[in-house]
């Protein structure tokens, strides 16, 4: 697929030198967590904080998970339910953490949003994908940001204008933008294609 | 004397006019009868009497009526004026920059006195009179930069120099075209260009941020860049493209000389000497197509440009709805004489 | 268009004995009023015309970025360098006339850092003069740790100790005391940047070890000007400029090429800032590298030289300048 440079690139979760590691996942995330815990040091989760959000695989991961013997694990219902934790550990860290994060591109956003806000440097993340590819969309127009948005053109949950859904990714607002789509001639109505998956 | 500052608007009725003394100092940006896209960067030095160039800080008639613009934009949506918390540094060099380049080229409107951290400036075409501490922003009524590009003609980005790239960090956008400071602040240069096509692979992106890394204090570049607007509408931003994109429907064989515009940008580029980051002012000159018939090599040339220009480039500027109807316009202009080389009127 | 920088004309207005290997210098403009404004870790490149040959020579700005009216360097002397430090200890005086670059800027604090943390070694102290003024000057956060020779060779400990309190951390060879990298590493908070200037042993030191506690690169600053070594004679054809030039025992690469009329832009004369960076069309010999600009590849590769702080032994070598 032809890509733009703001469009994030997303690889492989490989262990790094550091002090200690904090590991987030969603839903099919967990397995990338499984997969490098493959190749990971041994005392590797003796320095390691989990934090996982099931979402629809349900209880299939946990006892994997809980079975790398992290010194701390975590499991919350939703993104939002965990941002206070996670600012609580980023807030009493030191340098030398590194942050692995897997899983949707809502979850890796929005938790490396939190984190450079933390002051962790971008270059200490790493990431990798997995699972579904619905994207989080601010309006240009609005500013309103439309979670889980799986087709082409996308109408703004908030003003309802239909939107263009561009590649133009920022990692501030852990979104892609959306611009309005028929703003020239508002008669036009393109075809609807469900694209994000 | 002094400049005569118009009173004119850049929306709704549209008042906006050029006077024929400022028709002869716009800054004509093809200096053959075609376009190509170059990077054309040159050094910003002081130019002729006369051009937007005399003074490295333009300041023309437009000035009171751009900035009672950009009020009502900031009114409307202050997220057109934002800046990063590490960049406050930055905000203060680029008010010195303004203040002490308009009181030294525009002694008759601006005037800047300083003992020690106390400055006194005096702004008189908007009526302004303030003493303030320099590095205290408890004592303006804005943080640095705000305070000085509510006074100062143009947009202005302020980029973080780090880790061998520039980092979009603060701005005052409000009469952009097509990007929004809000979505993109905080992006490195290749991250904000992004959306621009075919560049990236040509490399041009590389070459321009290695190039502008090393820029030094003192040593200010510039380069023109142009499009086309539809009504003098400063405020082309995308965040109000719902209410302003349907205006390109409206052009017609009979008013084309009243609404269509040329957009000429002049970007500068300098480096800050506390913060070291580099500002990249960019200053909108308008001219309408009335206008700029009057001098007769730019309408001749200007019908040749917008003519033979590849349907790609009209695309990415936005020109495709209107570009026949002017062209056609602009034929009535361009008898087939031969054109002198350079930018300037004949 | 061309880098590089504009030049000041200033005149010496004091040079102090700071101890006995390191003089101050004290440079005002010598059409009086201020000098540009500069940012803490600012150097500029100082003009020593010694007669026939032209040194040009980068220091670090070490007075506060808060005052203009002056700038001040420190330089150590170098008794078996190229001369550049000697012509400063031995022939610069109060009132003679010089020629100094603007302040350029490549070792720049990271304004977003939460905590700064400075690590310095002997005279790499200069640019830390200049950047805890700065910071101080609006409270932030910043810790010192330097470590010198010993208390009579440590230039401006007093003042330091003076001026931040136990932010300052001195530490001396004579005593066998030595910078606790490792504490100090896994002890500071999330967006602390860490600095280093100093001997190169030091720099890679605190490099590799920051590197090995998970610290990423771009948090890791350091500055350090390599200087070009004397070396044995060579010849050199210059292709777009048909020029044969011959590099002397004394003289770098680029002085040379300078001295034939040719002017490869420059900012830092120290291997650093890559402006230099000149192509090589072909060559029969070995290169003598010296700088940190180009990458091991790079080096290995026989297709670029940084004229600044680079030489070559050999037969034969054609610039592309």
């Amino acid at each position: 697929m032809k890509t733009i440079l703001s469009r994030p690139v997303y690889g492989t979760l490989s262990p790094q030198a550091g002090k200690s590691h904090l590991l987030i996942a969603d839903a099919e995330g967990a397995s990338a967590i499984l997969d490098l815990a493959k190749k990971a040091p041994e005392d590797f989760f003796a320095h390691a904080h989990i934090m996982f959000i099931p979402g629809r695989t349900g209880d299939s991961f946990q006892a994997s998970l809980k079975a790398l013997k992290p010194a701390q694990y975590y499991e919350g219902p939703s993104v939002a339910a965990a941002l206070p934790r996670l600012n609580w550990t980023l807030a009493n860290a030191h340098m030398g953490l590194r942050m692995y994060l897997a899983g949707t591109e809502g979850l890796i956003g929005q938790m490396m949003q939190a984190a450079i806000e933390a002051g962790i440097d971008p270059a200490s993340i790493q990431t990798e994908h997995r699972g579904s590819w619905a994207r989080r969309i601010q309006c240009v127009h609005c500013k309103g940001i439309t979670e889980n948005v799986t087709t082409q053109p996308a109408t703004c949950s908030h003003c309802g204008l239909l939107l263009l859904v561009r590649d133009h990714y920022s990692k501030r607002h852990a979104a892609f933008q959306g611009v309005c789509i028929n703003a020239e001639d508002p008669t036009e109505i393109p075809q609807t294609e469900e694209i994000f998956r | 004397m002094g400049i005569n500052f118009r009173k004119e608007t850049f929306r709704d009725d549209f008042t906006f006019r050029n006077s024929p003394e400022n028709i002869r100092r716009f800054p004509f940006p093809y200096h053959e009868d075609a376009y190509m896209y170059s990077v054309n960067i040159e050094p910003h030095v002081p130019g002729p009497k006369n051009s937007v160039f005399e003074h490295l800080v333009d300041v023309d008639e437009h000035y009171v009526s751009e900035m009672q613009d950009r009020a009502m934009v900031l009114a409307e949506d202050p997220l057109r004026c934002q800046s990063l918390p590490h960049m406050t540094l930055a905000g203060w060099d680029l008010l010195e920059l303004l203040m002490t380049e308009k009181a030294a080229s525009y002694p008759e409107h601006f005037s800047l006195t300083r003992e020690g951290d106390r400055w006194h400036w005096i702004n008189r075409p908007l009526g302004i009179d303030d003493t303030f501490t320099f590095g205290d922003v408890s004592t303006l009524p804005y943080g640095p930069m705000e305070y000085i590009t509510r006074q100062s003609q143009g947009d202005f980005a302020i980029l973080d120099q780090r880790d061998n790239n520039l980092w979009m960090d603060a701005g005052m956008i409000t009469t952009q075209a097509d990007w929004s400071l809000d979505f993109d602040i905080g992006m490195n240069f290749f991250e904000w260009h992004a959306p621009v096509p075919l560049a990236h692979e040509m490399g041009v992106f590389t070459r321009a941020l290695k190039f502008l890394t090393n820029i030094q204090q003192g040593k200010p570049a510039r380069r023109l860049n142009w499009t086309m607007t539809i009504n003098p509408r400063l405020d082309t931003s995308p965040e109000n493209f719902h209410k302003w994109g349907s205006d390109r429907l409206t052009v017609t064989p009979e008013n084309v000389g009243e609404k269509v515009h040329l957009r000429v940008e002049l970007q500068s580029f300098w480096r800050l000497p506390r913060s070291n980051a580099l500002v990249f002012p960019i200053r909108c000159y308008l001219l309408k197509m009335d206008e700029l018939v009057t001098v007769p090599k730019w309408a001749r040339r200007f019908h040749r440009v917008l003519r033979d220009l590849p349907v790609e480039l009209a695309e990415y500027k936005g020109l495709t709805r209107y570009r026949q109807t002017t062209v056609e316009w602009l034929s009535k202009y361009d008898d087939g004489a031969p054109t002198s080389p350079g930018f300037s009127p004949d | 268009m061309s880098a590089g920088t504009n030049k000041l004309n200033v005149t010496v207005t004091e040079v102090v004995a700071v101890n006995e290997l390191v003089k101050r210098f004290h440079f005002e403009r010598t059409d009086g009023g201020n000098l540009p404004t500069f940012s803490g870790g600012a150097h500029v490149v100082v003009e020593m015309r010694d007669g026939d040959i032209t040194r040009l020579n980068p220091y670090s700005l070490m007075s506060s970025p808060l005052s203009t009216r002056d700038y001040t360097i420190s330089v150590r002397r170098d008794d078996v360098g190229r001369g550049g430090s000697l012509f400063m200890h031995n022939r610069v005086k109060r009132g003679m006339e010089m020629v100094i670059s603007y302040p350029v800027n490549l070792f720049s604090l990271d304004l977003r850092a939460r905590k700064h943390l400075m690590i310095a070694g002997g005279i790499g102290i200069t640019p830390f003069l200049a950047q805890t003024a700065q910071l101080a000057s609006y409270g932030g956060n910043f810790e010192l740790h330097y470590t010198c020779r010993s208390e009579a060779l440590g230039s401006y400990t007093e003042v330091l100790r003076e001026r931040y309190g136990n932010r300052v951390n001195l530490y001396y060879d004579e005593h066998n005391e030595r910078i606790p990298l490792e504490r100090l590493l896994a002890t500071q908070p999330l967006g602390t940047h860490i600095y280093v200037c100093g001997p190169a042993g030091m720099i890679k030191w605190v490099r590799d070890t920051a590197g090995a506690h998970g610290w990423p690169d771009d948090s890791v600053h350091y500055e350090h000007f390599a200087a070009p070594q004397p070396g044995t004679p060579f010849d050199v054809k210059l292709a777009v400029s048909g020029l044969e030039i011959r590099v002397g025992e004394q003289q770098s690469l680029l002085e040379a090429i300078e001295a034939a009329g040719v002017d490869p832009p420059y900012l830092c004369r120290g291997g650093v800032c890559g402006q230099c960076e000149t192509n090589v069309i072909s060559y029969d010999g070995t290169f003598k590298h010296n700088d940190h600009w180009l990458s091991d590849e790079e080096h290995c590769s026989g297709k670029k030289i940084m004229p600044c702080v680079s030489r070559f032994e050999g037969r034969s070598l054609v610039l592309e300048r």
